[in-house]
């Protein structure tokens, strides 16, 4: 019996609540950030953003959450009704379980599995499933010609996004996330060396997560919002949901990966007192200003014009800086882990 | 290990229940979906088994990308399930001739295994040990050294039928208006623009 509760019963209940410290602040984080980008995009457009409900409208993304769960969920009577609650369910599951490789700082990582980035990759290639889930299982053209371009938009841009991915593990010699990290400790962060990577990188972040100016599964101009249009209350609500939680992940992903994760910018005297979560909350909170200020800048892609960047923009430069990278190193013999 | 047993066991059953619905699926839809779910079962096998690194490879190309170009092309397929119940009974046998196939060479496979060990080891490299030795640097020390011919070969094979997929595929449409972004963006204002000072009354 005292075997049963060290092996199973004590680790479980210690998994349950890093899984809860995880995504209960992830969520809370999702709430604010839709309640930013609204400030954000209303202080650029000279209006004033949510301000009524809570002090300076703080609160005003639980009242739209409140707001969408006491709404009818409404099935389309010629839905295929399983997958179209799968998919919902599938998005918001995908978003928060990547989560469990993210290193908040040195040793603060709930899995510190070998081969965390390829397990970052393989979930974030499996997003596209939710949208081409929904789109063909709600019956209708406008979700079912979102579905279409989502997937060849989201498969298209993994190729760079997987490329620049290999021009980082070439200079630090390991899959696993935290060495990501800790390879930048000693040397510059990567996204001085790899400068052209990361803008690569931060774009095709944009186009995997289906923001703008690449949100054409979504386009409200010509698609009405795509994939979303037969969802109602909590279908939709996870979409949302998980839609943000996917730009927190991604936005992590480039920090970690660029902007050297939970380490201050100078390991001197007022920059390392401030511990390293906070470092990296900061470098998210301004990729993800980054995100906002991109929507409100930038005109939405034409689509055959989004296939022409991936394919022959992206892919050929990304393919180069892969050699380019990989011949530096063998040449001034500079590869790590030899 | 009775966890790692339980689980086994719990991913092999749902990953040969869905490689059954796979084939028995109405819908060809839900037959992509289910084959997804099989290579997902069949990656946490290989994380049991400890090799991550195959998981992970199997996940993002057979799931990520192989699959979803699957669902793409039969999302679009317009099917009459009818006729596709009655073309059932003529495929049949074809298909379990390769079941057939397929289960003996199994059988053969892991019968020459079992009954002379030595004959794997003259094929195999030795597996190190995880302790010293990630298994993706030891995949990536045979591939690269061993098997580097192989592997290339694997390559190229892959890069022709790229390249057959690509000249199937183009057709040149005459009469098609392109967008020439270079340019577009090397016109000037000079090019197009030109001030004229008109008279009134004259044009010009």
């Amino acid at each position: 019996m005292a075997e049963l509760w060290s092996i199973y019963l004590l680790p479980g209940i210690i998994i349950l609540a890093q899984i809860l410290a995880i995504v209960v602040p992830l969520l809370l984080c999702v709430a604010m950030l839709t309640y930013a980008e609204r400030k954000i995009m209303a202080a650029m457009q000279l209006r004033m953003g949510p301000n009524v409900v809570g002090p300076f409208g703080l609160l005003q993304a639980f009242a739209d959450g409140a707001k969408l769960f006491f709404k009818e969920t409404v099935l389309p009577t010629s839905a295929n009704k399983i997958i179209f609650l799968i998919a919902p369910m599938l998005t918001f599951f995908l978003s928060l379980v990547a989560w469990v490789v993210i290193p908040f700082d040195e040793g603060m990582v709930m899995s510190d599995i070998n081969v965390g980035i390829l397990y970052l990759f393989a979930i974030s290639s499996l997003g596209v499933y939710g949208i081409v889930m929904a789109g063909w299982a709600s019956n209708s053209k406008y979700p079912f010609l979102s579905a279409l371009r989502s997937a060849a938009q989201m498969v298209s841009y993994e190729v760079s996004i997987g490329f620049v991915i290999i021009t980082v593990l070439l200079c630090v010699g390991s899959l696993n996330v935290s060495d990501v990290v800790q390879a930048q400790a000693d040397g510059v962060w990567f996204f001085i060396p790899l400068f052209p990577m990361f803008i690569i990188f931060f774009i095709s972040t944009l186009a995997e997560t289906n923001r703008h100016p690449f949100d054409l599964p979504e386009a409200e101009a010509e698609l009405v919002a795509g994939y979303q249009v037969e969802y109602s209350s909590m279908t939709f609500a996870l979409f949302f949901l998980g839609e943000y939680a996917n730009m927190i992940l991604m936005s992590g992903l480039t920090a970690i990966l660029f902007l050297g994760g939970w380490l201050p910018p100078f390991d001197i005297a007022p920059f390392n007192w401030i511990p390293g979560p906070i470092w990296f909350f900061l470098k998210i909170a301004f990729l993800l200003f980054v995100f906002v200020w991109v929507r409100v800048t930038l005109p939405r892609y034409r689509y055959d014009q989004l296939m022409r960047l991936g394919w022959k923009v992206f892919l050929p430069f990304s393919l180069f800086w892969v050699a380019l990278t990989a011949g530096v190193l063998v040449a001034f013999d500079m590869v790590p882990n030899t | 290990m009775i966890l790692q047993g339980l689980t086994f066991y719990v991913f092999a059953a749902i990953a040969v229940a869905a490689g059954v619905m796979v084939v028995s699926a109405r819908n060809p839809v839900h037959s992509v979906l289910f084959l997804i779910l099989t290579f997902f079962t069949t990656a946490a096998l290989f994380v049991l088994i400890g090799a991550e690194f195959l998981a992970m490879v199997l996940v993002v190309v057979y799931v990520g990308a192989v699959a979803v170009l699957f669902m793409f092309v039969v999302m679009m397929l317009d099917i009459n399930f009818v006729e596709m119940r009655e073309g059932f009974l003529q495929y049949m046998p074809i298909g379990v001739l390769v079941g057939i196939i397929l289960l003996v060479e199994l059988l053969m496979v892991l019968g020459t295994a079992s009954m002379s060990p030595e004959v794997l080891a003259t094929g195999t490299e030795p597996i190190p040990d995880i302790a010293h030795r990630q298994n993706t640097a030891a995949i990536g020390d045979v591939i690269y050294t061993k098997y580097i011919y192989l592997f290339q070969a694997a390559g190229m094979i892959l890069l022709i039928a790229m390249v057959g997929a690509i000249v199937l595929t183009l057709r040149q449409r005459p009469g098609v208006k392109k967008q020439n972004i270079a340019e577009q963006v090397s016109r000037r204002r000079e090019d197009s623009v030109e001030l004229k000072k008109v008279q009134p009354g004259q044009g010009i």
